[in-house]
This record gives C-alpha cells, structure tokens and sequence, in this order.
C-alpha cells in the first residue's frame, strides 16, 4: 500500500474509480459527471481516469447523474457519482428512485449548506434531507476513513441481503479541500475486496420484466416493508465487510459509530464528521483533567445504530448532541434520533445546533458545550451556539 | 396455458393492454416491434400513458425489458442502459419511448444533452399533444387553439417545434411518423434502428379521449394532418440535409379541426393555421431543395 499526500476529494475519486474498475471483468462500471463546489475535484478524477471497461457520462445535472447510475446499474454495471449541496436537491427525487429500485449506487456527498442565499462551506442540511431515501448514509472523518468507506459502502450496498444505494459524506473544504496522509490501496487489493457487482433484478431479454410500473398498496408495503428488513441486516453485513476489510488491509474502519471513554462517564457528547475529531481531542484534555467526559462518533446514520447507541450510552446521565444541521421547526436531525433512541432511558438530551453555514466549530467551543451540559439539570429546546457570529 | 391461446406472448406490445380504443401509440408500438425484428430493445418509459400500458405488477404488456423513469429522466437512464449494453458489445438497441409532456416539457433538458452527446439511443416521441395521463392538460406541444383542461379557452400560444429542435443539436438522424403512413413509418424506423447515435422520432399520436375524437377515426385524422400539411412527413439527417417524405396534396384543415371536438369552442383563425401551415411548407420545401439529403 502507497502512502500518499492527497486532498480527501482526490481519495474519494480514487476508491470511486478502483472500485469501479474492479468489476472491469464482469459488466464494467458508469456513473454520471456533473460538477458543483467543493465536490467537482472528484468527478474531474473520474473523467479522467482510464477504465478497461467503464464510462462517466459527462451529463447536463446531478439529476441526470443518478439517472445514468440508474441505467447503468439496471443494466447490471457497478455504479457511482459525487455531488454537493444544492446538487444533491436536485439529484434527490433519482435518489429516491435508486432506493425504490434496490440500486447498489455508491454516492459521495461533500457537504455544503444549501443555498440560497449562497454558501460554499459546510453543514450537513444537503445530505440529511436525503434523510427519508432508501438510502444508507454514512459520514467520515479522516481522508483514510473516507477512503475505506467508499469501499466498504460498495461491500454492504451490493450484498444480496441489502442492495441499496449507498452515501458517504465528508466535509466541505474541512476535508474535501486538505491533505493528509492516506493509505491508497492498490487495485488488486480492492479487486480481492469486491466481488464482481451483481445486480441480480437487472434488465434482462432472457426474462423481460417491467420495473417500475403500477403496484398496487399491498405491493408497495411489501416493497417498502422489504426495503426496512433489508436496513435491518445492514449490522451483519456491515461487520463481515469490515473483517474481510480488515484481513485484506491490515486495518478495521469505523463501524456504524464509536465510543470513546463512555465506560465511566456522567456526560457524553455525540458528533459526526470532523467536529468528531475536534470533539474528541477536547474529550482526552478533560479526562486529563479529571472530568468523566466521553463522546460517541456517529459515523452510520442510516440505518440509525439504536441498538449500539444504547448499548455505547453506558452509565452516563447528560448526552449533548452536536449538530451541524437544523431541521426548520424541529430541531437537529442527528438530536431527533438520538433523542428518540434514549427515550426509555430517561437521559438529559440536549441538542447543540452549531457550526450551520460553515462556522469553524473550534476546541474552545465544544468546551463551552460541554460545560454547559455538565452544568445543565434539565434539557432545554435545542440551543443554538453560534460560532461565526 | 399454450402458445395457441396466447400467440402474441413474445411481441414487444402483448395483446391485453389497458390502452384505449384508437390511441396511436398503440399502433406506434406495433411498428416499433415490426421495425426492430429480431433486434430486442431494452426500452425506457418515463411517466406517461405508455407505462400505464405495462399494467400493474407483476403482470407487464410488454416483452422486453422496460425500465420505467422519473418524469423528465428518460433520456439520462436510457443513457446508462445504452452505456452498459455497448460496454458488453450487446446487440440491443435502447429505444426511449416518451410522450410529449415527458419529450418537450420535463424532458427536454436531458434530451437535448444525450443528444448532445450523441449517445446511442432511438428516442421516440408519441405526441399525443397533452399530457394524457392525468386527463389532458396542455404541454408546450398542444397546438395553438385546442381546448385541454387547463386551457378551456383554447391554448394561446403555438406548438413548439421539437424537430427543429432536435435538428439544432445536428444528430444524426430526425424524422416524424405518420401512423397513416406505414411504409414510410416502418422505412424510418429501420433506418433509425441500423444508425448509430442519437436518433429522434417524434408521431402524431392521436389520443381520442383528449382531442374528443371518434377512436375509430385516428388513422384518418393522421392521414388529414399529412395531407393537409399541417404535419409534414420528413427527415433530417446530421442536422444539415433534409428530405421531404410526403408532400401535401391540397387538402384544407378545416376537416381536421372538425372532427375533433377539442377545436370545437376555440376561437382559431382558420387563415391563420392555414398561413402557418403554408409558411412551414415553404421553409422545408425550401430546406430540401437547397440542402437535399
């Protein structure tokens, strides 16, 4: 395995394309090229690179680019594109589509606050309002985590008991723009790692179907129905991609989230994406210092891990949420499903809306935060901590 | 269940479908069976009567693989479906099969790209000249005057010229389809089928429920169209050269306009369609003749 210096748009094009080149030897990889800042480093990388037998369709919008993964995945190809913000609204009614359809499409999604009025920096309000899509969501940190969960996510999409469109996020510019140092395996390795892509309710002439025509209610809750038993088996399948990726690559990516010094602490504060690895050095400082502090990194938003969220929450009493999103009218959307799962458990839950439009959530900030949740004896409607003001 | 009792099992349109009485595309699905032969599409519906026509799940009306799309996605999955299919050296063709609505409203963006690209795919339009699904409301291709339910007055702007177009974005190949016309119909559907890029087919196709029309007089409403030179009947090859199929033969419009109810109530000018129709000869007349394919 190389060791590089890259940009994590630069990684995430680069596990695109050798995933895709990996099924060169079954029915070949295509996806759809439509740019949009701060993703279009990534579909420049795919343009550009030389598949044996794969295409990116250089299309008019982001709505046409999951229209060709469409296509090509019925078609039985291993599919994928990247988009950002305002793109991925856009996109988002053949996103549902994909979903509907149990596409394996891998999605990468830079996320940007959507506009208008315009902003090119980073929240996650773009990718979460694919929220309600069959769709399963996961949101990296590092250049290396991105990198292996692009792979991963090809894995878990593809697996018989799943076949869902897949998502991975990472920050706009935070990650998408700077560099570290990554592992970028090579492509025999990725080859060993995923099998060649099986769409297995691909167009066929031996067998003409029609998909997508009318269905009828029973249909459709069966369709859907089927759709939450396939999200449900997303855990198992997600720990066998994540052994075999481990025994391939000599490491283990994050699972659907981690816990970090959660055994003995009172308070607990969850993030994703970057602000998780600000989060956490703001963690060690206060165990350093004493206090009973630990934090969870949500990494797979859907499925939502409730079961690995209460089993992570351990004695702790006060969990703060940190959201970089916000929902108009309710509140943040990662707080919603955090709230919901520790329900039962009779916790302080409160919600932290900061860092929307891209203001930089620095240590002294998420300190306030979790002084302000050890202080705290009762929840409060979710608090806005405005960084950039 | 025999073959015997079931004979059109393996056509591209079954025998059973839900369509109307007197509904063109129909008749279009037919020819585009005749025309492919042994070439099996994969077709690409987006929302429109024609994927109603597959019926409900599981059952389908159709013998080859059909995908359907989002409204105005047709030409961007079609583009993936061909894509794959040439990637695997496969003899299907990808044929799009959309309606006005979903070819020259929702559509057109995506259209116009892969036609831009040039990507290999037959794009058929049925122009049935309203969105039939949803109980006729106008689309930018209902013709000046006609009463749909969203223009009970009659439309007050004209039918957008989709072949002139498609001709703009220099493809290989753009013809229209007569379905009173099957020789020519099924000749440019197989010169459509053995090309390769992107090639644009757009037919009249007469909806008896939205143009308050007699199902059993859709052929002859097509016929008066041609004849009349309200809807001529040529090709247009790489965008550049053009030929004249059918020429009309003197007959005037007002007959065509009278045996559609959708006319009825309207206030069109009859001088004025007449003008219209004799400035679009002139222009493609005069296409022909100077850029002869």
């Amino acid at each position: 395995m190389a060791r590089n210096l890259c940009t994590g748009n630069y990684a995430a094009g680069y596990a695109l394309a050798l995933a895709g080149e990996a099924n060169r030897d079954a029915r070949g990889c295509a996806g759809g090229a439509y740019p949009i800042t701060p993703q279009t480093e990534i579909i420049e990388f795919l343009r550009g690179f030389r598949f044996t037998r794969g295409r990116i369709v250089p299309v008019e919008s982001e709505h046409s680019a999951m229209g060709v993964c469409i296509g090509a995945s019925m078609a039985g190809a291993r599919a994928f594109t990247a988009s950002s913000s305002n793109g991925l609204a856009y996109m988002t009614e053949n996103v549902f589509a994909a979903g509907y359809y149990r596409l394996p499409i891998v999605l990468v999604a830079v996320n940007r606050t959507l506009g208008p009025p315009w902003n090119i920096w980073v929240d996650q309000g773009d990718s979460l309002a694919l929220r309600d899509a069959a769709l399963l969501h996961y949101y990296t940190d590092t250049h290396q985590d991105l990198v292996d969960t692009i792979l991963v996510a090809f894995r878990v999409a593809e697996d018989p008991r799943v076949l869902l469109p897949a998502m991975v996020c990472l920050d706009g510019f935070v990650t998408s723009h700077t560099q570290m140092v990554v592992d970028l395996p090579e492509q025999e390795r990725v080859d060993a790692y995923l099998p060649p892509c099986s769409v297995p309710q691909r167009m066929r002439h031996e067998h003409p179907a029609t998909f997508g025509g009318l269905t009828w209610p029973r249909e459709t809750e069966l369709h859907r129905r089927q759709i939450e038993q396939a999200m449900q088996r997303v855990p198992i399948v997600l720990a066998e991609a994540l052994d075999e990726f481990q025994r391939l690559f000599g490491r283990r990516p994050a699972g659907a989230l981690v816990a970090e010094q959660t055994e003995d602490a009172e308070t607990l504060l969850i993030a994703s994406n970057t602000m998780a690895i600000t989060l956490r050095n703001v963690v060690r400082e206060r165990r350093a210092r004493g206090e009973r502090a630990g934090m969870i990194r949500i990494k797979q938003f859907r499925p939502f891990p409730r079961a690995e969220l209460l089993q992570a929450i351990g004695t702790a009493k006060k969990v703060g949420v940190l959201d970089r999103n916000h929902s108009p009218g309710s509140g943040g959307i990662f707080w919603n499903e955090v709230a919901t799962t520790l329900r039962e458990r009779g916790l302080l839950v409160q919600d932290y809306i900061v860092g929307i439009g891209g203001g930089d959530v620095t240590p002294a900030v998420i300190g306030e935060i979790a002084d302000d949740l050890a202080a705290r004896t009762a929840a409060a409607e979710p608090l806005w901590k405005e960084v950039a003001v | 269940m025999s073959a015997l009792e079931f004979p059109d099992v393996e056509a591209l349109l079954r025998a059973g479908n839900t369509n109307c009485a007197g509904c063109g595309m129909s008749i279009g699905l037919q020819w585009l069976d005749e025309a492919m032969g042994t070439r099996r599409p994969y077709l690409v519906i987006p929302a429109a009567c024609a994927i109603v026509t597959a019926g409900a799940f599981p059952t389908s009306s159709y013998g080859v693989p059909t995908l359907a799309s989002t409204f105005a996605s047709a030409a961007a999955y079609a583009t993936g479906v061909a894509t794959v299919a040439a990637l695997n050296e496969e003899p299907h063709p990808t044929v799009c099969w959309a309606g006005d609505g979903g070819t020259y409203d929702i559509g057109v963006a995506t259209l116009s790209a892969a036609a831009e690209r040039n990507e290999d795919i037959l794009y058929v339009c049925y122009d049935n000249e309203i969105y039939g699904n949803t109980g006729g409301q106008r689309s930018s291709a209902t013709p000046e005057g006609a009463v749909t339910s969203t223009t009970p007055e009659g439309k007050l702007e004209r039918k957008k010229d989709m072949m002139a177009i498609m001709a703009a974005h220099r493809i290989p190949y753009a013809a229209t389809l007569s379905i009173a016309h099957r020789d020519d119909f099924l000749r440019k559907m197989r010169l459509a089928r053995d090309i390769r890029g992107f090639r644009f087919l757009v037919m009249l196709s007469p909806c008896p429920t939205g143009w308050k029309s007699s199902p059993d007089d859709s052929v002859g409403l097509i016929d008066l169209a041609v004849r009349s030179g309200l809807f001529p009947l040529y090709e247009v090859f790489d965008g550049e050269r053009y030929r004249i199929n059918v020429r009309p033969d003197g007959t005037d419009i007002a007959e065509y306009l009278q045996r559609q109810r959708r006319y009825a109530t309207s206030a069109l000018d009859l001088d004025v369609v007449r003008r219209r129709i004799a400035a679009q000869r002139t222009y493609l007349e005069a296409m022909a003749e100077r850029f002869p394919a």
